[in-house]
């Protein structure tokens, strides 16, 4: 199915994909729905060529109803199936936000543990795409915040390929966030591909300075900023987050007691972000292991801009990681 | 405003066989419904509380043209569904007091019913909300080859919900068997249909989307009985969901809270006096020599034990134990 990378290589949406028909392949439960994912081939081109593998009953496209189909995921799920519902975009997701948080996070408890939902739900998120206000939002850390769904936003080849077994092994809803700007980014994958697993964060680039916590679209503009870095002689480590909930804290204040200094960088506008429940949860369980105050760099508070020149603006880049992480060592950025 | 009673004719047909099985489930609907209201008054049950009384015919109707392995959403006002679903008085009525013993232990309340074991999915305090989940189950169901009807009630302020016609459409397009069971009692909650709903008729909106509908008269359980089974067939025949209005009525406010300012008490006396389902099948019944004084008597002293054996078990029923908080929020939580 891999028909954009070279022999050896794949792109992410070819890794997500992969992903997808081994499930499917394996599980005759699992199947997809949500729209355009057939015919169309998915908004972004993730299912391309998997109505004609798998028929019309298991590439479901919908109508545009992210509600119904959303909740019809939750259903299918309560009752046998192993749903992927597909969200084009997390702006959307909005319309489906009754189910996801009244239904699907709260199900379980409620009814006193009497049913599961092992649902994956699968969307698109972030900016750089020139695509404003409607399209460009980093959302996931807002559904962090609901308890009984988990959240994973997977950065690298290796996880968009390897998170979603266990997200459908998990009877538990979970939420994946792709960043749009990694469907192109290429890598290569061992075969078979690794197994991952969806509970702790990772260190991705080993440093005695500085660590800086990122996760999904902001992992390798963080590991640009590391290198940018490099250059002037602060050693940054890398913390990928992984998985947004529940948070591995073990997993980032390990490297923040290390390094004694932290970044938090996060698409997501800042005030309430999940860079400010990092950045407490290192506050609250480091605070005599830091020798600076936990720098956070995040979205500005606009509603993201079409123009380039202002989205880049509003966005992290690697300058801004990197400058805010000289001043944690006491240089200016 | 006013909600006039429907325009039905008046039941020609006689009363089934069974005619006194749907009077003692309706007049156990009543029962648990008045004792929860005098309990709530005792401050025994908290939070919210919706009553059935007076709509008790549309889920004896429609529950009896149901099988065990059919499902069931239902709304927030749904003790009287989960009753005649086999979730028992005394788990109800613990879950009412929040007790461990309730069929939710205490964490859904009056609101929240739910029961793996009866397929009773709810309980669902979102109007509308439960409608997507129906089509998923039933979404289920196809795929996997089984032969089961989801049965879905929701008031008619559900139809004001863009998850009622995004539910409707996705069902009919997929031809999915649901039943979509609108108990219309007129009101959201103050706001009367002809308020909140520029077409009042509201199978029209129904069947805008291709699904067959049509009207019963939701205070003759006998003919809501019969238009249930009809709709039940079709929709195992394979021809997709269906959507049946139950016209009704609430004898008693939207809520506890409710002081019930909007609605003409002419027009609440009238309903209450003329279209009480229970008298009506009642006098049927007695009309058909199918019941008399002592079998009546007897039906309420089975009923009032039951209740009083059910808020026994609840009053005697443990709280769950605060350590207990955060299970289950996730699967394996502290289990």
């Amino acid at each position: 199915m891999s028909t954009e990378a070279a022999s050896g290589m794949l792109t992410y949406r070819d890794a997500v994909r992969e992903a997808m028909c081994e499930a499917m392949r394996a599980d005759e439960r699992v199947f997809l729905m949500g729209e355009d994912v057939g015919r169309y081939g998915g908004g972004f081109g993730v299912s391309k060529g998997m109505l004609a593998e798998f028929g019309p009953e298991r590439i479901r496209d919908t109508p545009l109803s992210e509600s119904a189909f959303t909740g019809a995921g939750i259903g299918a799920a309560l009752n046998g199936m192993r749903p992927i519902v597909e969200i084009m975009t997390v702006n959307f997701s909005l319309l489906a936000l009754d189910q996801i948080m009244n239904n699907a996070a709260t199900l379980r408890h409620m009814s006193g543990g009497q049913f599961e939902i092992p649902l994956v739900i699968r969307m698109c998120t972030g900016g750089g795409r020139q695509l404003a206000a409607q399209h460009s939002h980093s959302l996931e850390g807002w559904y962090a915040h609901i308890p009984g769904i988990k959240v994973l936003v997977p950065a690298t080849i290796a996880d968009a390929r390897g998170m979603l077994a266990p997200a459908l092994a998990d009877p538990n809803p979970v939420l994946i966030f792709e960043h749009g700007s990694l469907y192109n980014t290429q890598g290569e994958l061992p075969s078979p591909p690794p197994a991952v697993d969806i509970e702790h964060a990772a260190v991705v680039r080993a440093g005695e300075d500085v660590t800086l916590i990122a996760y999904g679209g902001m992992l390798a503009r963080t590991i640009e900023a590391a290198e940018l870095l490099a250059a002037h002689d602060v050693g940054a480590e890398v913390v990928d987050l992984r998985v947004l909930r529940p948070l591995d804290d073990a997993g980032f204040l390990s490297s923040a007691r290390r390094t004694h200094r932290a970044v938090v960088v996060d698409e997501g506008w800042r005030s309430g972000s999940l860079a400010a429940e990092v950045s407490a949860r290192i506050t609250e369980q480091a605070f005599y292991d830091l020798d600076a105050p936990v720098e956070r760099v995040c979205g500005a508070e606009v509603p993201t801009p079409y123009a380039a020149h202002l989205e880049q603006a509003a966005t992290p880049q690697a300058a801004t990681i990197a400058a805010a992480a000289l001043r944690t060592v006491g240089r200016d950025g | 405003m006013t909600a006039t009673p429907p325009a039905f004719t008046p039941p020609a047909e006689p009363v089934p066989a069974h005619g006194v099985d749907l009077l003692r489930d309706m007049l156990r609907i009543r029962r648990f419904e008045e004792t929860c209201a005098e309990l709530y008054s005792a401050t025994k049950i908290h939070g919210f509380l919706h009553l059935y009384i007076g709509e008790e015919a549309v889920a004896t109707g429609t529950l009896r043209a149901l099988g065990p392995d059919d499902a069931i959403v239902a709304t927030y006002r749904e003790h009287g569904h989960a009753l005649l679903r086999g979730v028992g008085a005394e788990a109800l009525m613990a879950e009412m007091f929040g007790r461990s013993g309730g069929c939710c232990r205490g964490r859904g309340g009056s609101m929240h019913v739910f029961d793996a074991a009866t397929r009773f999915y709810g309980g669902n305090a979102i109007v509308a909300g439960g409608l997507p989940i129906a089509v998923g189950l039933a979404l289920a169901d196809r795929m996997l080859g089984r032969d089961r009807v989801t049965a879905c009630f929701f008031g008619e302020g559900a139809m004001a919900e863009g998850e009622f016609h995004e539910s409707l459409n996705l069902a009919a397009l997929w031809k999915l068997p649901v039943l979509f069971l609108c108990e219309n009692n007129h009101y959201a909650m103050g706001s009367a249909l002809e308020l909140t709903e520029s077409e009042t008729n509201l199978t029209l909106k129904a069947a805008s989307y291709e699904v067959p509908a049509w009207s019963v008269d939701g205070m003759d359980v006998v003919a809501v009985e019969r238009e249930a089974r009809r709709a039940v067939l079709a929709i195992r025949g394979g021809g997709g969901p269906v959507f049946l209005e139950c016209q009704t009525y609430r004898f008693r406010a939207h809520s506890m809270y409710d002081p019930d300012l909007y609605r003409d008490r002419a027009e609440v006396a009238e309903w209450k006096e003329q279209h009480d389902p229970i008298d009506l099948l009642a006098a049927r019944l007695r009309a058909q020599d199918m019941l008399d004084d002592a079998t009546l008597e007897r039906i309420e002293a089975e009923i009032a034990a039951e209740l009083e054996a059910a808020v026994a078990f609840a009053e005697a029923s443990e709280l769950e134990p605060v350590e207990d908080l955060a299970r289950d929020v996730y699967a394996g939580d502290g289990a």
